[in-house]
């Protein structure tokens, strides 16, 4: 984008950002305000999720409690696990892409807003569409990871798994189209002088985790097709007794969900490489090291899928590559971990509480990885498979982990967000009982799974050992509770009348802090001209980036016509003025995931046995979806 | 998954905008969704090869079968016909490149006569296109008719998803064509309008090896 | 941006109907080996039957991607974007042969 106006366009029409209204959310194409839409969804999933921890969690709290039904107790556990993977870490990931990739590269936007605006609804209407049903007792009721034949018709023949089945479909057009979206614009959209080597360490971190989604959703995608077949059209896919194979879903599922795991830590790695530098003053140590070693681990992590499969024996052969290639992971992982202390160590250290939560991810996600690492080595895994040891260590890496680091990202954006700081006293307040709540609902888990406590069970009998590991857990879920009480009202009374924040309120060294806070509609007025991997330090703390390479502007930088150097801009005027070209908002993307969405419907009401109406509602929601489609694709972007 | 690439396929800043590499944000995009592509086949063609040989009834693809009750199933598979609809989409291959090639050089000398009508050569792959659609109609109503449905065995389900997941991508590719044959007709493509082409080519095409691997590794190898 | 960067991707000529004739006659001959091939009862019970199937295959496939979709002459990231991918495609499918038994 060329930052100095083009006449021809300086009379189109600029929708401003100041507008309000639901229809103006239901149509815009700015990549923030998308960002927003879907921190507020995440946000909202978060307490769904957390709702259904605390259900099971009060279930497990003592021997033999009937709080809810077993069936009751099924869909709880498989909503709790699909709800906070897809509906809560992934979109708050996305969240943070949204808002933060443009900014980071010194973009005006994403390079297709339309699509961006897609993908956000496709997620909002799927995530409805799989978690409405629990309010009917519907809810899928299989497991996070859907294991066939168990979600299959014949044993799992209700419109539970339906629901699921349908749903992820649903939720991975979002999640690829918003990857593609975003492999393009990290490639395309950098500002003039930012090489690869010179993008903060969150858009690198984002960059691999396209790919991973790029990559890995595809899998799913098959294996749910054959299960969605089995399902509706009477293939055989999984059937055993026509000669079909379990592990053929689990292989396929597998070979999505371990990439799936880096998809959901390395956006939070990437916000504490952003959280740490900051305030610690100084560099992140290792730059190239740390970018390398998130490439390595998400090359890597697809070749370990079967390490979550150790107990089905698959041979000698098999079980050695996995649990090396798995224990090989371990080592880029733990670069990432002492470059992060290495960045602290001899800085300038501030603990805001952004600061406490990227250390907490540190501390946490440590526990967690060695614990992982544990998991690797096949004779030990056959003891902890399948028992609460494994619980403990993946509420480690996602809530000690990406979770904690998220909370980092919220604490250290919201200024550039909202333009308000969130409360220090009562974010002070959240960390520690976040922190505290964590450990005690997660650690005991270690023990009541060495001591043989089965995952997945409604109840248990007193006296095997397990209940007073039990009784901690519960007590530190309704702590975690309460911690996100703390969380939302620090949240939203600090939207209304937090402290003023300037343009750059942490003095970051990215390119993102150089604008108002909250940014204008268009990002930068003038789009800058990169010299440097941390170039707001070159203009206030030049001592901070001596001698390192690519981190202090050097002298040979590339001349270009129209961007101008890096700066802080600090007038507010609309798009208009400036003559700056905005995409028109549109209600069209919005409509094409409403397409979708009633096409999969028709599916359920196929099951239901209405020939006709499935047909009816699967034409007519194709029909609308490509019509739409055809709309928004013949219609002007700007 | 088609749609989100067909929508991310025709969106983007349209005018001369900075960009980072030069590169066209739709083109990027689209060799981006074709990786993703890869993997989508690639686990298609993995579950069709684990399960070859597993099916426990026929008909079988390469071998023939006596049921229970004594009606005997030749091999299924017509390789005759197969070839003659690889060697159409093969040739449909032809008639994109040399419509591409007709869109860019538009106007320039060599391309006045047939070469230079991108309207023929449109219309020639989005032709070549239907008729690899109507052969694979035809292939499997024989085969619903000599007993084999999605139904029937672990080779029905994996063989009619597979190729169905590629017929369904030949059939989008063959809407993209004649939607672009339209706006040619309506207004004319010009050289500036190649990159539109090129990015419908490169999905053409992807479309057409991923048919190359298929018959391969189902049609030919027993 | 100057106007010879922003259209970058217009500078490798793309090839013409001279190379595009033979690279059609030889996908056409492949494919007709490849046919041929599986009529020769002899051959398709030799061990050499399937490493030939699938040596003219990967030759077609080459061909194509690197002629009809430009990839021998276009931006290398687009070579990055495609065999990226297909390494990991191509590695995933032998792992699955390997795992369920047919290597």
């Amino acid at each position: 984008m060329a930052s100095h106006a083009i006449p021809t366009h300086a009379s189109a029409a600029s929708p401003s950002s100041e507008q309000t209204g639901l229809w103006s959310w239901l149509t815009t194409v700015d990549h923030k305000r998308i960002g927003i839409l879907y921190l507020y969804t995440a946000l909202f999933y978060l307490l769904v999720g957390g709702l259904e921890a605390l259900l099971i969690r009060t279930q497990l709290a003592k021997p033999n409690l009937h709080v809810v039904s077993a069936e009751t107790y099924n869909q709880l556990f498989t909503m709790h696990g699909t709800t906070m993977v897809f509906l809560v870490v992934m979109p708050l990931s996305a969240a943070f892409f949204n808002y933060l990739i443009p900014l980071q590269i010194g973009a005006r936007d994403v390079a297709f807003p339309r699509l961006n605006a897609f993908s956000y609804w496709v997620y909002a209407l799927g995530g409805l569409f799989i978690t409405l049903p629990i309010f009917f007792g519907l809810a899928p009721n299989g497991g996070w990871f859907g294991y066939a034949p168990l979600s299959g018709p014949t044993y799992g023949g209700g419109f539970n798994m339906d629901f699921w089945v349908l749903g992820l479909q649903i939720l991975g057009i979002s999640s690829l189209a918003a990857a593609f979206n975003f492999i393009t614009t990290i490639i395309n959209l950098r500002a003039p002088g930012m090489t690869l080597m010179r993008m903060p360490m969150f858009t690198w971190m984002s960059f691999v985790v396209q790919f991973l989604i790029v990559l890995a959703f595809p899998v799913i995608t098959a294996a749910l097709f054959f299960l969605q077949f089995d399902r509706f059209f009477g293939t055989q896919f999984y059937e055993v007794s026509a000669g079909g194979d379990p592990l053929l879903w689990q292989h396929l599922f597998w070979v999505f969900g371990h990439p799936e795991v880096y998809i959901l830590i390395l956006p939070a790695f990437g916000l504490v490489s952003e959280v740490l530098p900051t305030h610690s003053r100084k560099p992140l140590f290792g730059y190239n090291v740390m970018a390398y070693s998130g490439i390595m681990i998400g090359f890597l992590g697809f070749g370990v899928w079967a390490h979550h499969m150790f107990a089905v024996g698959m041979g000698p052969v098999a079980d050695s590559i996995f649990s090396v290639a798995t224990m090989l992971i371990g080592i880029p992982t733990g670069v990432k971990i002492f470059n992060w202390i290495a960045t602290m160590y001899g800085g300038s250290l501030r603990f805001p509480t952004s600061m406490k939560f990227a250390i907490g991810l540190i501390a946490m996600f440590t526990i967690g990885g060695i614990s992982g690492v544990m998991h690797s080595s096949p004779p030990s895994d056959l003891q902890q498979t399948d028992t609460y040891f494994v619980v403990a260590h993946f509420h480690y890496v996602l809530y000690g982990g990406a979770i904690m680091g998220i909370f980092a990202g919220i604490y250290h954006y919201f200024p550039k967000i909202t333009g308000r700081f969130m409360s220090e006293k009562i974010g002070s307040w959240h960390f520690w009982l976040n922190f505290i709540g964590l450990n005690l609902t997660f650690f005991p888990m270690h023990f009541s799974g060495m001591l043989g406590m089965p995952r997945r069970i409604y109840t248990y009998d007193a006296g095997q050992g397990w209940d007073l590991f039990n009784l901690m857990s519960t007590t530190g879920t309704y702590m975690l509770m309460i911690a996100g009480l703390v969380f939302a009202y620090n949240f939203f009374s600090s939207r209304q009348r937090g402290a003023a924040a300037g343009n750059d309120p942490w003095g970051a060294p990215t390119l993102e802090w150089s604008i108002p806070s909250p940014p204008p509609e268009y990002n930068f007025a003038q789009i800058p001209e990169v010299a440097s991997r941390y170039p707001m330090w070159d203009l206030k703390a030049p001592d901070r980036t001596e001698g390192i390479a690519h981190s202090h502007a050097d002298a040979a930088t590339i001349a270009d016509a129209h961007a101008v150097p890096v700066h802080e801009e600090t007038e507010r005027r609309s798009a208009k003025e400036l003559g700056i070209p905005m995409p028109f908002p549109t209600i069209k993307p919005f409509m094409v995931a409403l397409g979708i969405l009633i096409l999969f419907s028709g599916l359920i009401v196929l099951h239901a046995g209405h020939f006709a109406l499935a047909m009816a509602t699967m034409l007519g929601g194709a029909a609308f979806m490509v019509g739409s489609l055809y709309a928004w694709l013949t219609s002007p972007l700007e | 998954m088609a749609t989100a690439a067909a929508a991310g396929a025709h969106e983007a800043h349209e005018h001369a905008h900075y960009t980072t590499t030069g590169l066209n944000h739709r083109k990027i995009a689209m060799w981006a969704f074709i990786g993703s592509e890869c993997m989508l086949f690639g686990s298609l063609i993995s579950t069709y090869l684990v399960y070859k040989g597993r099916s426990v009834v026929g008909p079988f693809p390469h071998e023939a079968w006596t049921s229970p009750t004594g009606q005997v199933f030749k091999p299924i598979l017509n390789i005759p016909v197969t070839s003659a609809s690889t060697f159409v989409l093969l040739m449909s291959s032809l008639f994109m490149v040399l419509a591409l090639a007709a869109v860019e050089n538009k106007g320039k000398p060599g391309y006045e006569g047939l070469l230079g009508s991108s309207k023929f050569w449109l219309a020639a792959t989005a032709a070549a296109g239907a008729t690899f659609l109507g052969f694979q109609a035809y292939e499997f109503t024989s085969f619903v008719h000599e007993g084999l449905t999605i139904k029937t065995n672990l080779f029905g389900s994996s063989f009619f998803t597979l190729t169905g997941f590629h017929g369904t991508h030949v059939a989008v590719g063959v809407l993209w064509l004649m939607t672009m044959l339209f706006i040619d007709m309506k207004r004319g493509l010009q050289p500036k309008d190649a990159i539109n082409i090129d990015i419908m080519a490169l999905y053409w095409h992807f479309v057409d090896v991923v048919w190359i691997i298929i018959f391969a590794l189902v049609y030919l190898i027993k | 941006m100057s106007t010879d960067r922003v259209h970058a991707d217009h500078v490798h000529e793309h090839p013409t109907w001279k190379q595009y004739k033979w690279v059609a006659l030889w996908l056409f001959i492949i494919t007709v080996a490849e046919v041929w091939a599986y009529y020769i009862p002899a051959l398709v019970n030799s061990k050499a039957f399937v490493p030939s199937i699938l040596l003219m295959m990967v030759v077609k496939f080459t061909i194509v991607v690197m002629f009809y979709m430009h990839l021998k002459y276009d931006h290398h990231l687009f070579r990055k974007l495609f065999t990226g991918p297909l390494t990991i495609a191509g590695i995933t499918l032998v792992a699955f042969l390997f795992l369920f038994g047919k290597l």
